[in-house]
C-alpha cells in the first residue's frame, strides 16, 4: 500500500513566534519600514538633494568603475603620434560581433610601419564589450578603459566611432610597454 | 428641467475626468512611488518638446503616461484564433465599463447652489440646490457592489475565450478569489450600514460630517476602525494587486486572463485596473475617511473646537470640499501603491484560506459586536 505523502521537516525550518504568527503586527512592521524609506528619500528630493543610490546615466557617471573595467576602446599612439595599428584585421576577424571595421593605408616613408589605419571604426550599438580584440592585437595597438563610452543615442547609426575618437591614448608613463621618447628613438634611427 | 441636465452633465464630465485622470496620473505615481521607496530613481526620460525649440518638458516623467497610451494605441493588435471571438472582444470593456459607472453614486463635494455661486445667474436656477453626486440613489451602496461584481464576469470571459490555458487558469483564479473577498467586502460595510442606518453614500457622508467625544471627526473609521482594515484588504484583493494578484502571476501563468490580449484591449485591462485603484480610494474616502469632509468644517465655515467659528463663502467651501476630497482619494490609493510594494504575493490557497477562514470569520464578529452595539444604544446616540 502506497504510504500517504508526508511533509519534510527541514533542519533550517522557521519557527515563529505568537507574535510573528499573529501576522498582522509583522505586516505593519513592513509597511512602517518601506513608508520611513519612501519619506527619507522623499525628504531628500525636497531639499535638493539625491534620494536615490542609482546613478541617472548618461547625465551622471559613476566614479567608481573597476580598473579593469572594459569600458570604451582606446587606440595606443607612438610617440610621433601616430596610431600603433597596423592595420593587420586580426581585432576584426576575431571580433564575435563583427563591429570593427579597418580601411588599411600604406604609407613607404615610415619603413618600419609601412600599413597603417585609414579609418578604424567600432559600431558601439553591437560591441558587446568582451575585450577579445585587446587580446588578438599583436602590438599593443587596441586597448580598453575603464570609462564606458558615451552610448545612448536617438540615432544607431550615429553610435560608430571613429578613429579621432579613439585615439585619445596620452600616457607619460606606460608599465606594460615603455615608450621610447621622440628624440631617443631618432637617435636610435640614427644609429642604425 | 434644463439646468438640472446642465449641471448633472458638468457632473459627469468631472466624474470622467477624474477618474481618467487618476488613471494615467496612477501609473506614473506606482512607478515614481515604487523607485523613491526602493532608493531608484524612477521613470524620469519622457518628455514633451515644444514644436520649433529645443526646450524639453520633463517635468519628473509626468508624461509616462501619455507615452504609454499612446504606445498601447499603435501596437499591433493581436487577434488570437478563437471559437468565441466576440466574448474575446467584449471582455475588455465588462471589465472597464462598471468601474467606471461605480463612481456614478459617489459623493465627491457637499451640497451646490449654483444660485450662490454665480448670482447673475441666481433667476434662472430659482434657488435648485445639487448635491456634487452623479446619481442621488437611495441603493448606493448596493449598485456599487451589483457594478464591481461584474467585473468578476469580464475577468472570467476573457479567461475562457482567449482559447489559452494560462488565461483559462487565471480566469479561474480571478472568479473564484474575486467570488470569495466580494463577501468579505459586504460583511464589513454591513457594519457601517448598521451604524449609518441607510446605504445612501450621500446621506452616509452627511452623517460623518460632525465630531465625536467633541473632538474625533465623526468618521467610520472612528466608529469601525477594524472594519476598515478588513475592507481595505478585501478591496486591495478584489482589485486583484500584490500581494493578491494571483489571476495574473506572472511567474505563473505569464500574463492570468490577459495573456491573448495585445495593444489598447490590453491597455483597457490596465487602465481598468489602475481605475479601480482611484475607484477603492473613493470608496474608503466615501465611507471611511468622512467623504469629502474636512474635519470640523460644515457647509457654511469651519467649527473648530472651542466654539470658534470661521464664516466661508459658498464658493470657497465647494472648492474645499471638492480639493479634500480628492486628496483624501489620492492619499488611499498612495496607501494601496505602497502595500502592493512592501508584501510579497500569497500562495493560491493561502488566498483562499485567508479569505474564507481569516477575513470571514473576523468581518462576521465584527458585524455581531456592531449588530449588540448598536441595539444597547438604540435610540440614544452612538
Amino acid at each position: 500500500m502506497k504510504t500517504p505523502y508526508k511533509r519534510k521537516v527541514y533542519w533550517n525550518e522557521p519557527t515563529l513566534t505568537l507574535w510573528e504568527r499573529a501576522y498582522l503586527p509583522e505586516i505593519l512592521r513592513g509597511l512602517i519600514i518601506t513608508s520611513r524609506v519612501f519619506l527619507r528619500n522623499m525628504k531628500k528630493w525636497m531639499t535638493g538633494k539625491k534620494g536615490a543610490l542609482t546613478t541617472y546615466y548618461p547625465e551622471e557617471t559613476r566614479f567608481d568603475y573597476a580598473p579593469l573595467n572594459r569600458g570604451k576602446h582606446v587606440l595606443t599612439q607612438r610617440p610621433d603620434g601616430k596610431p600603433q595599428c597596423i592595420a593587420c584585421n586580426m581585432c576584426a576577424t576575431v571580433c564575435p560581433a563583427k563591429v570593427i571595421e579597418i580601411e588599411a593605408g600604406f604609407d613607404p616613408s615610415d619603413a618600419a610601419h609601412p600599413k597603417y589605419p585609414i579609418r578604424f571604426e567600432i559600431d558601439y550599438s553591437r560591441c558587446v564589450f568582451c575585450g577579445l580584440c585587446v587580446e588578438a592585437c599583436p602590438e599593443d595597438a587596441i586597448r580598453m578603459a575603464k570609462e564606458t563610452p558615451g552610448l545612448p543615442s536617438d540615432d544607431r547609426r550615429q553610435m560608430w566611432l571613429t578613429l579621432d575618437e579613439m585615439l585619445t591614448w596620452q600616457p607619460q608613463s606606460d608599465v606594460a610597454k615603455p615608450y621610447p621618447t621622440a628624440g631617443a628613438r631618432s637617435a636610435q634611427g640614427g644609429a642604425r | 428641467m434644463t439646468q438640472d441636465l446642465i449641471v448633472y452633465l458638468i457632473f459627469i464630465a468631472y466624474g470622467v475626468g477624474v477618474l481618467m485622470t487618476f488613471g494615467t496620473l496612477l501609473t506614473w505615481v506606482e512607478r515614481k512611488q515604487a523607485a523613491v521607496m526602493s532608493d531608484r530613481i524612477g521613470a524620469n526620460r519622457a518628455y514633451v518638446r515644444i514644436p520649433f525649440t529645443q526646450f524639453k518638458l520633463i517635468w519628473w516623467g509626468l508624461f509616462h503616461g501619455i507615452a504609454d497610451g499612446i504606445k498601447m494605441l499603435v501596437k499591433e493588435d493581436f487577434k488570437p484564433r478563437t471559437y468565441d471571438w466576440y466574448a474575446y472582444a467584449v471582455a475588455p470593456w465588462v471589465v472597464f465599463a462598471p468601474v467606471l459607472l461605480v463612481f456614478g453614486v459617489i459623493p465627491f463635494g457637499g451640497l451646490l447652489d449654483p444660485g450662490r455661486l454665480f448670482p447673475s445667474l441666481a433667476a434662472w436656477f430659482g434657488g435648485r440646490t445639487y448635491p456634487m453626486q452623479i446619481a442621488q440613489l437611495d441603493a448606493g451602496l448596493l449598485i456599487v457592489f451589483a457594478f464591481s461584481g461584474m467585473t468578476i464576469i469580464g475577468a472570467m470571459l476573457a479567461g475562457w475565450a482567449s482559447a489559452n490555458k494560462f488565461s483559462l487558469l487565471g480566469g479561474l483564479r480571478a472568479g473564484s478569489q474575486m467570488i470569495s473577498y466580494e463577501l468579505v467586502m459586504g460583511l464589513t460595510v454591513l457594519g457601517l450600514i448598521l451604524i449609518f442606518g441607510t446605504v445612501d453614500l450621500g446621506s452616509m457622508v452627511r452623517q460623518q460630517s460632525g465630531t465625536v467625544l467633541g473632538f474625533l471627526p465623526a468618521w467610520g473609521v472612528v466608529y469601525q476602525p477594524f472594519a476598515a482594515l478588513l475592507f481595505m484588504t478585501a478591496a486591495i484583493a478584489e482589485n486583484k494587486r500584490i500581494p493578491f494578484d494571483l489571476p495574473e502571476a506572472e511567474s505563473e501563468l505569464i500574463a492570468g486572463y490577459y495573456t491573448e490580449y495585445s495593444a489598447m484591449k490590453m491597455g483597457l485591462f490596465m487602465f481598468a485596473e489602475f481605475i479601480e485603484i482611484a475607484i477603492v480610494g473613493a470608496l474608503f474616502t466615501t465611507m471611511f475617511l468622512g467623504g469629502y469632509n474636512l474635519p470640523y468644517m460644515n457647509d457654511s465655515g469651519l467649527a473648530l473646537p472651542g466654539g470658534y467659528a470661521i464664516a466661508m463663502s459658498h464658493g470657497a467651501v465647494v472648492v474645499t470640499q471638492l480639493v479634500v476630497f480628492l486628496v483624501k482619494v489620492m492619499i488611499v490609493c498612495s496607501f494601496q501603491i505602497l502595500v502592493r510594494w512592501t508584501l510579497p504575493r500569497f500562495r493560491y490557497d493561502q488566498v483562499l484560506k485567508f479569505a474564507w477562514k481569516f477575513m470571514l470569520p473576523l468581518a462576521l464578529a465584527n458585524l455581531c459586536l456592531t449588530a449588540v452595539l448598536v441595539w444597547s444604544h438604540q435610540g440614544a446616540p452612538l
